[in-house]
């Protein structure tokens, strides 16, 4: 089946939103295009906008291929778009809620009891924590797929600690700084306000006993994490100090940082570093990633983590499932985005046609993420499928599937000109007192033909997202 | 408000600038010598291996002070953690951990110069390249230096900056003088030797500082001038009582803004008093060597005190 084409559909032609576009793309000389993707790299290698590759040595920082032609959305494409994420966002957070308190979802039987008890991302320690503002995930990127003009589905929910804003905004950056008349011809809704957005959410989801202008930080793993650019992009951009554990320590009830003063106190954190690694008193005790005691502070109420610890079980793949009935249930409407189909392969029937049917479909990990470890079995050999199912059939319960999707095209630029490539959508949302997005996000495309694999660790690129303000 | 570690990081941060700019000279005089002299230059780049603090190092890995073994340790080789190579990697790792106290033009001069030097570095240096690659070493550094200066705000995160960078040059210009201090020592220069002339000349060099010399003093080298140049001239961007002024500048703004003082203000304060009232002769009289080493010792003292009061760590 031919995928859709976001630019020039088989069937209908030019789409509306590339008008303009298209007819500023076809004065150019090829050349001077060429001239400019060589430009985007240069600048993307000087600006320190790479992610590290584990078990890489010699490519230890690596760039991700930026795509000069842009994904664009029309404006009411994405209004669309908006109601269906907000009305997830809500629901995930109300999900959170639940499952750490009275657990009604579970009670009414829409989601069974063994797939929170058992699952390792919810975490027992935040039963009966309510965190500031009532908020649990307070930074979440959706991923999005389109298959058709109308058909849009929800491929992945990101509740923890999504990546990729950074991206979303230097592709925005230097699309404007390679090609400033086009910003001037079409009218493109800006995402620079992403990083006011962040920390006046951050601060509106402040401790109650927190001084008006609350002190934030992010807290990074380190200088080696994969996403420390970003890291220290986001703390450059809200103006707000990029701490590592060693930093950190409890003083007097309240988690504190090493000045050249001395302690300063630290009212909202927002975290990159996993649960696992957030309080070694808590949690894994080998961390020296996080502080050991924040999580005391915490059910104390005297800082706001962000995002809440155990916001896992909210977009575990295994949840995800469910998600329609969850959506439903807390928001008493049918899901405006739709889920793609899902065979949980924990159910002895759907074990038997995902092995049935292995070569057609795309299994994942249930707790596994970046691309690793999953099977897409039209790309796969026969050997490689057989493999695969002994592996699912052993832990049947570790394992999702979901059907082939025709994942839609937007055109990258080759040296042979425009060439379709699959894509997908990252909207970045931020859940406060309200729910805020950014119009667009982050567009990841697989460079390679016909792949649908867009992680970046696995050969994606990203594309400026624009969303139009028409 | 400043992390500790921020600190730490800006102040190592600079401390590597300058050691990979000071390195460089400190070849680019030992280049010089070799090229002007008729007799054995292995001399003179064993000098210039102590000089730079690594004539063990280099002792462990070579028995032959040549000059292709003293400039691949100097300027390439990782092993040694103050060649220019591994100065400006230890420089940008610290750069990156303090991403968020830099301008985006300083941690891209920053990046720059790491990304052309590691290029430029990758292969032995041949020697027809390595007045060019000195050149693209010293220019390197001027582009990050002038970033900085451009674009950063006087603030604490300038302050640290500058420590570390006046710590790290009094640190350097002591140790070029320490090591050559006794063909300054008046009862050799009464010899009057070219064998002292080029020496002196070349102890000059390795600050770049042997035609602002002529402008300063006189077109002839005399040991007592070169010594009041490089310890007690105030206007000569290198000497130690330059470098003093600046850290006491720096300390008294961290102490205006903090509104606390330390034993570092102390340490500061001494020094600086002894450079700026002191006399050639008097250093002279009671000891070159002595003088030179207790220097050292208090300016490394110093750093220590300025990392634990504004806990670095």
């Amino acid at each position: 089946m031919a995928a859709f084409d976001e630019m020039l559909p088989e069937v209908s032609g030019l789409r509306k939103p590339y008008t303009a576009y298209d007819r500023w793309l076809k004065e150019q000389d090829p050349a001077r295009l060429a001239q400019k993707m060589q430009d985007a790299e240069r600048v993307f290698r000087k600006t320190g906008i790479t992610f590290a590759v584990y078990g890489e040595q010699e490519a230890s920082e690596r760039l991700i291929p930026f795509d000069i032609v842009p994904r664009i959305i029309s404006g009411q494409e994405w209004r669309r778009l908006t109601q269906g994420i907000e009305q997830r966002v809500q629901a995930l957070n109300a999900f959170l809620d639940d499952i750490y308190h009275r657990q009604e979802i579970l009670r009414a039987g829409r989601v069974p009891k063994d797939l929170i008890a058992r699952n390792e991302a919810f975490l027992p320690e935040m039963i009966g924590v309510r965190p500031p503002a009532g908020v649990y995930t307070h930074i979440i990127g959706i991923d999005i797929v389109r298959t058709s003009e109308n058909e849009f589905y929800v491929l992945e929910d990101n509740a923890r600690t999504p990546s990729g804003v950074s991206y979303m905004l230097e592709n925005r950056e230097t699309m404007m700084q390679l090609f400033p008349e086009l910003f001037q011809q079409i009218k493109v809704r800006p995402v620079e306000n992403y990083a006011q957005l962040l920390r006046q959410s951050l601060a509106a989801v402040k401790p109650e006993g927190a001084k008006d202008a609350p002190t934030i930080a992010v807290l990074t793993p380190g200088s080696y994490n994969s996403a420390y650019f970003e890291h220290a992009f986001l703390a450059d951009q809200m103006g707000v100090q990029l701490v590592e554990g060693q930093d950190l320590r409890v003083v007097d009830g309240h988690v504190a940082m090493r000045t050249t003063e001395g302690y300063k106190q630290i009212d909202v954190l927002y975290r990159r570093v996993d649960d696992a690694f957030l309080d070694p008193l808590t949690f894994n005790p080998d961390s020296t990633l996080g502080v050991a005691g924040i999580m005391d502070v915490y059910r104390a109420g005297n800082i706001t983590i962000a995002n809440a610890p155990g916001t896992g079980i909210a977009d575990d793949k295994a949840i995800y499932s469910y998600m329609p009935e969850i959506v439903e249930f807390y928001t008493g409407r049918k899901a405006i985005l739709g889920n793609v189909p899902t065979w949980r392969c924990s159910e002895p029937d759907s074990l038997k046609y995902v092995l049935e049917h292995i070569h057609e479909l795309v299994i994942k990990e249930v707790h596994g993420s970046g691309g690793y470890g999953m099977l897409v079995g039209p790309a796969a050999s026969k050997k490689e499928c057989e493999t695969f199912a002994a592996k699912l059939s052993s832990k049947p319960s570790n394992y999702i599937a979901q059907p082939t999707l025709a994942l839609s095209t937007v055109p990258i630029m080759t040296e042979k000109g425009l060439a379709p490539r699959h894509v997908d959508l990252r909207p970045y949302v931020l859940v406060s007192d309200r729910i805020q997005l950014v119009p667009g996000g982050l567009t990841r495309v697989a460079l390679k033909e016909g792949s649908l694999v867009v992680n970046s660790s696995q050969g994606g690129g990203t594309k400026d997202t624009w969303v139009l303000d028409d | 408000m400043l992390l500790g570690r921020t600190a730490n990081g800006l102040y190592w941060m600079n401390r590597y600038i300058e050691r990979a700019e000071n390195m460089a000279r400190l070849v680019d005089a030992g280049l010089r010598m070799a090229l002007t002299r008729t007799q054995d230059a292995s001399e003179e780049w064993t000098s210039v291996i102590i000089s730079s603090g690594s004539d063990v190092a280099f002792a462990n890995k070579y028995s032959d002070y040549t000059a292709a073994n003293v400039t691949d340790f100097l300027l390439r080789d990782t092993s040694n953690p103050s060649s220019v190579m591994s100065s400006i990697e230890t420089a940008r790792t610290n750069a990156r951990m303090v991403r968020t106290a830099l301008t985006r033009e300083t941690w891209e001069s920053i990046n720059e110069a790491w990304m052309s030097l590691k290029r430029m570095l990758a292969k032995p240096i041949d020697e027809r390249e390595l007045p060019a690659v000195l050149d693209a070493i010293k220019r390197e550094t001027a582009l990050i230096r002038g970033a900085f200066y451009g674009t950063m705000l006087r603030n604490e995160i300038f302050d640290f900056s500058q420590l570390g960078t006046y710590v790290e040059r009094a640190d350097n210009t002591a140790r070029i003088l320490d090591v050559k201090y006794y063909v300054l020592l008046p009862s050799i220069s009464w010899v009057g030797s070219t064998l002292d002339n080029y020496q002196w000349e070349s102890i000059l060099r390795s600050v770049s500082a042997h035609r602002s010399y002529r402008w300063n003093y006189d077109a002839t080298y005399k040991p007592s001038n070169i010594a009041d140049y490089l310890i007690l001239n105030g206007r000569m961007p290198r000497s130690l009582a330059f470098c003093y002024r600046f850290i006491a500048e720096h300390l008294n703004l961290l102490s205006e803004d903090y509104g606390e003082r330390h034993a570092c203000h102390d340490t500061a304060l001494t020094t600086r008093s002894l450079l700026k009232v002191g006399s050639i002769k008097d250093i002279f009289d009671a000891g070159l060597h002595e003088f030179l080493s207790d220097f050292i010792r208090d300016n490394t003292r110093l750093g220590n005190e300025i990392a634990q009061h504004y806990r670095f760590h």
